[in-house]
């Protein structure tokens, strides 16, 4: 556990620690819990909302929770380069280069989500 | 006496012995867990006190074990799972959530260096240079125990709420990455320890009031206050909190994605969805309540006694405390936004109030950098004069005009017979019975002699 690496093997061990513990807690589940249920029929059958489940078990789903994914792409890889540059931006070797660059950057990204909108993937209904 | 050198940077971690690390991961797990009972019934009290109710008051002293029984049952109950479910996933997505939502709390700072049988060790699982980054690593995992659950449950109202669930955490994500961006500006780092250290004390100002130089404020809630707002917002849509619950719209979807589970996978979710919440306040008041820090006014004794050692733990958690009771507050005091006003507001709202606010910090501290003053001037004014342009050339929206009269009659008149009445079209509202009422009782009043018809 030491060495640049260290840390990080202690959030592994968490991990780990932390599944060990659920499967732990799911076989104590498994003994707890009733052993000889009430097998009444219909008993294993969807809830859905409590009456008995019409048609099938899909529901057709809007397609813009797609796009909304691709958007979160976007500005998901935007975030991952804006936080490098966040930290190190007003080193003296930098100047107001770096800022400008940016700014450029944030603005192509941002022309992608005028796009989104202007197209109105954004508007729900 | 001073207290110094008690912060612990990057390189006093991954030295600690190896029964060290595992009491810090238990301590983290149970810590985790009380935490989520007390807030149950933290929840529960604030909110039955905001009602004006007495809420849960049997089991325990004043009800307080209340959340402790209810989980100690679920484990006991039986489990269903449908035929439709697919079980493989459907297992794995409990897994999923109750797993990622326990990373956050390793990266979380409690405290400065302490001792513990010995060894100088600090109040902290474990600090990566990257630590901030895990935490949102984590936050974006756990988006798929939600959706998973939903997917594998093979019924219709789960799958919808784990789709909007998934929509709406990935949205509201984007926009809580992008107010951290601020943080890490100012700070010039993204472990964790290092932004609680960053917060430490405000530079001292060069003017004096009578020989007293003030201190800039040092809190990132202050310094950067556009960005709290926007992470404050933020972690209640990512949370799946009130007023932003809408993948557990009771009226709309059940119960969301966990509808179809039952038993101790019901009680998974559960705690995830409570320790999300915990972590949510935890990341928040390390990030810009100054974490582990006493507030300022008590930071002024003896130099900073109360920020020595395990004082740091009474802090923390009274931040994240308060930071909880701001959830609950909200709970009972909002109604449920409509799902598109929702995703509006994070799209069309957070996103490019953020990306402006980030450019106009960056442009800030590079002006307040550069040493010749004509420059700086010179970007003010060019901004000034852009944003008063892009205020006058906005194009004005037009709404759609309100229909007329006879418009409305002839809808009116397509309406096929017995249906359900409508409001009068004038759309006079009628008296309140409660104001007639109250003006019957009221007697004329007899003013001066004159002519009274009561003398007569």
């Amino acid at each position: 556990m030491s060495g640049y690496l260290g840390s990080y093997a202690t959030l592994g061990l968490l991990i780990v620690v932390g599944a060990l513990v659920f499967v732990g807690a799911f076989s104590a589940n498994r003994l707890l819990s009733p052993s000889a249920p009430n097998p009444a029929p219909d008993k294993y059958r969807n809830y859905e909302c409590g009456l008995d489940p019409v048609g099938g078990d899909w529901a057709q789903a809007q397609i813009r929770y797609y796009l909304y994914a691709f958007l979160y792409v976007l500005f998901a890889v935007e975030s991952v380069f804006l936080f490098p540059w966040a930290v190190i931006y007003d080193r003296p070797e930098f100047g107001a280069s770096a800022v400008v660059e940016m700014g450029i950057f944030v603005a192509v990204l941002a022309l992608g989500l005028l796009y989104a909108w202007r197209k109105r993937v954004l508007r729900w209904t | 006496m001073k207290y110094l050198a008690q912060d612990p940077t990057l390189a006093n971690f991954g030295h600690d012995v190896w029964w060290l690390v595992l009491i810090k991961v238990v301590a983290v797990f149970a810590l985790l867990l009380v935490l989520t009972l007390f807030t149950i019934m933290y929840e529960r009290k604030v909110v039955a006190r905001m009602a004006v109710r007495p809420g849960p008051n049997q089991v325990g002293p004043n009800g307080w074990l209340q959340s402790l029984m209810d989980g100690m049952k679920l484990p006991f109950k039986e489990e269903i799972i449908p035929i439709t479910a697919d079980k493989v996933v459907y297992f794995l997505a409990p897994v999923i959530a109750g797993t990622c939502a326990f990373i956050t709390f390793a990266v979380i700072p409690f405290g400065p260096m302490v001792s513990i049988f010995g060894h100088r060790t600090p109040l902290q699982l474990t600090d990566v240079p990257v630590a901030v980054l895990v935490i949102l690593a984590a936050t974006s995992m756990s988006v798929y125990g939600i959706v998973l659950s939903g997917w594998a449950s093979g019924s219709t109202y789960p799958l919808l709420g784990g789709l909007r669930s998934s929509a709406q955490m990935i949205s509201y994500e984007v926009a809580m990455g992008l107010s951290i961006v601020a943080v890490f500006m100012t700070a010039g780092t993204m472990s964790t320890s290092g932004i609680v250290h960053a917060q430490a004390g405000g530079a001292q100002a060069n003017w004096d009031i009578f020989g007293w130089h003030p201190q800039a404020p040092s809190w990132y809630a202050i310094v950067t206050l556009p960005s709290f707002v926007i992470y404050a917002i933020s972690a209640v849509g990512e949370t799946n909190r009130a007023p932003f619950d809408l993948p557990e719209a009771e009226s709309e979807l059940v119960g969301g994605y966990l509808t179809e589970y039952s038993s101790f996978k019901f009680a998974m979710f559960y705690l995830a969805e409570y320790i999300a919440m915990i972590n949510v306040s935890a990341v928040g008041a390390t990030l810009f309540l100054g974490g582990w820090r006493v507030p300022w006014p008590l930071s002024l004794i003896d130099h900073g006694v109360l920020n020595h050692s395990w004082f740091g733990l009474i802090w923390f958690l009274g931040k994240v405390l308060i930071f909880l009771f701001g959830f609950i507050w909200l709970r009972a005091t909002l109604p449920r936004l409509r799902y598109d006003q929702f995703m509006r507001l994070g799209w069309k709202v957070l996103l490019p109030a953020n990306l402006v606010w980030i450019l106009i910090l960056a442009g800030i501290k590079t002006t307040q950098r550069t040493p010749t003053g004509n420059t700086r001037w010179f970007v003010i004014a060019g901004v000034v004069v852009v944003a008063l342009i892009a205020v006058f050339l906005w194009p004005e929206k037009k709404g759609p005009e309100a229909p007329s009269t006879e418009q409305l009659e002839e809808q009116l008149a397509q309406l096929p017979e017995g249906s359900f009445p409508l409001p009068p079209l004038d759309l006079q509202v009628p008296p309140s019975p409660r104001l007639q009422r109250l003006t019957g009782q009221r007697e004329p009043a007899t003013v001066g002699g004159g002519t009274d018809e009561k003398e007569n």
